[in-house]
């Protein structure tokens, strides 16, 4: 019989976790470098799902491109055809009606909402609870059938158009949206009661992947990442866009900078969205939802243009520079994920792998959008 | 205000050899400043220097252009100011036979401010230093500017390909590339 094989307490091994790996949440590849359960280094390799939508965006027309923007982040699709839309009707000088630009904002929310519920379902799914997801799930699937009433698809919206939307909402959805609202609230209530104050869901996260405001700013971080370390950071706030100067809401901001935080500013997000769907459909003004008056081939004039907004996974931004052709020149696509996974390298080292995938749950990663 | 406190900085490190052009700022003239502004693109090269954009037509406040040499001193001007790293990309103008690289920084604060950062190389050779010493969170915006127009990013710590396969030789976004 041989002896069985000593393990030196210096040496050290790689793990492979993914690219199919459920913690991973798509595609993801993180190559750990192990101590025991201790991460020495972690190198994230992303890249799997690389549809190269920059280039696309070089060869097709401006409406053509539409619905590419649905397809980076299946989660949360409007919130990324609005930065699209904003940037194109910036650069071409398109007028949108307000009526357009209010429904835009009710669906954003709403599809922040079933991002988040989405995440939230997910994340508790992580650590090993299953029934919040079925939860979730069953608020999401309402979102989904208002939204896909609308706008015709349950995902890949392609909803917004140059200067308005493809569709107006009707009463029917207006009624389903307030009485959602209730709804929603209340189911927050019991998340709280069924999650949040879960004794071993708060074991597993106080204290858990600290992040400080120094490492935030190095690598951009944005949205429930930078917010659940004290930085108060919403581009609906800082650089307001469309109509969300007209709404009252605030901003959740956590100190602490653990995974609890980045957990209780995305719920109480929701909370905020809900207001501001709520808002929307009071001041919702009557009017037209496409311009009047609306060039027919969208050239924008030559230059470079920028617009940044807050989707449900942080600020998103386009790039825009034209030639005065129907096609960009170039458009870049700033996805906030990109950034905030990139600190998850830094950030996990020193922790122990179950620590590390709560951290990554927390990020609220989908990884077509970090690809593009 | 940071914008005019960044924009000195600017100006102190770029300055301008000759009458810097206008602020676009009056929007009763905004047409004729973009009709001039088109004409001057196709006459002469933007001289480096820092202009102040019009926020509600550009989206951003300040755009400074700078040498490849002057890159890290500028981009240590708006670290030291606090401003995070939003992005980086590329613009392959191929008519002029350069490689622009754009840097975009913003602020955490409500004292907004969008900083562009943008410098011009050669095409043929196309090589600017690495900010990841300063912006650690620039290693991966590096890497894929690196994948999509071939920029080599001088002691970039792990320059290898990130979003394309890993034995990638070619570079998409290259207005000559042929699939």
């Amino acid at each position: 019989m041989s002896s069985p094989i000593q393990l030196q307490t210096d040496e050290t091994f790689v793990l492979n976790v993914g690219p199919q790996h459920p913690a991973t949440h798509g595609v993801l590849r993180v190559k750990m470098e192990m101590n025991g359960e201790y991460i020495v280094n972690a190198e994230t390799v992303i890249g799997y799902i690389h549809r190269m939508h920059e280039k696309m965006g070089e060869n097709k027309t401006y409406p053509q491109y539409l619905m590419n923007l649905s397809r980076m982040d299946y989660l949360g699709a409007l919130g990324y055809s609005h930065g699209h839309v904003l940037v194109v009707e910036k650069a071409a000088g398109i007028e949108v009606p307000e009526r357009a630009e209010y429904i835009r904002a009710i669906m954003v929310e709403l599809n922040r909402i079933a991002s988040h519920l989405f995440w939230f379902g997910a994340f508790v799914m992580d650590l090993g609870g299953f029934s919040p997801l079925m939860y979730a799930l069953q608020d999401r699937e309402y979102i989904l059938d208002m939204l896909e009433a609308v706008t015709g698809s349950r995902l890949t919206y392609c909803y917004f158009r140059f200067g308005g939307l493809y569709n107006d909402i009707d009463d029917d959805f207006i009624d389903a949206a307030r009485r959602f609202i209730p709804r929603m609230r209340k189911s927050l209530i019991k998340y709280d009661k069924l999650v949040t104050g879960n004794i071993i869901f708060r074991k597993r996260l106080e204290g858990n992947a600290l992040l400080s405001k120094e490492t935030c700013r190095k690598y951009g971080a944005s949205s429930a990442v930078a917010r659940g370390s004290g930085i108060n950071f919403d581009v609906r706030k800082n650089e307001p866009y469309s109509v969300y100067p007209d709404f009252d809401f605030d901003v959740p901001v956590y100190h602490e900078g653990d995974s609890l935080a980045r957990y209780m500013v995305r719920m109480k997000e929701m909370e905020q969205s809900l207001r501001i769907i709520e808002q929307g459909l009071d001041k919702l003004p009557d009017g037209p939802i496409m311009p009047k008056k609306k060039p027919k081939l969208i050239k924008p004039p030559a230059g470079d243009y920028y617009q940044a907004v807050e989707t449900a996974r942080g600020s998103f931004g386009v790039r825009l520079v034209s030639d005065g052709t129907k096609t960009p020149y170039r458009l870049k696509l700033r996805s906030p994920t990109y950034s905030n996974m990139h600190l998850f390298d830094e950030s996990c080292r020193g922790m122990m792998i179950m620590d590390a995938l709560a951290f990554m749950g927390s990020l609220d990663l989908v990884i077509p959008e970090i690809d593009r | 205000m940071i914008i005019e406190k960044t924009k000195l900085a600017f100006q102190k490190l770029l300055p301008a050899t000759e009458p810097e052009p206008p602020a676009v700022e009056d929007p009763g003239e905004e047409v004729e400043e973009e009709k001039g502004k088109k004409a001057k693109v196709k006459k002469e090269p933007r001289q480096n220097g820092v202009i102040e954009c019009d926020y509600a037509v550009h989206g951003y406040h300040l755009d400074a252009q700078v040498a490849p040499e002057q890159l890290i001193e500028a981009v240590t001007i708006v670290d030291e100011a606090e401003f995070f790293i939003e992005s980086i990309t590329g613009v392959d103008w191929i008519k002029e036979g350069q490689i622009e690289v754009v840097y975009d920084f913003s602020r955490y604060d409500f004292d907004t401010c969008r900083v562009v950062i943008r410098t011009r190389v050669n095409r043929d050779n196309p090589v600017v230093p690495t900010i990841t010493t300063i912006y650690a969170g620039a290693n991966w915006h590096e890497r894929e500017t690196h994948d999509f127009f071939g920029i080599k990013f001088d002691g970039h710590p792990h320059l290898i390909p990130l979003l394309l396969p890993e034995d990638a030789d070619f570079h998409p976004l290259l207005k000559d590339f042929k699939a």
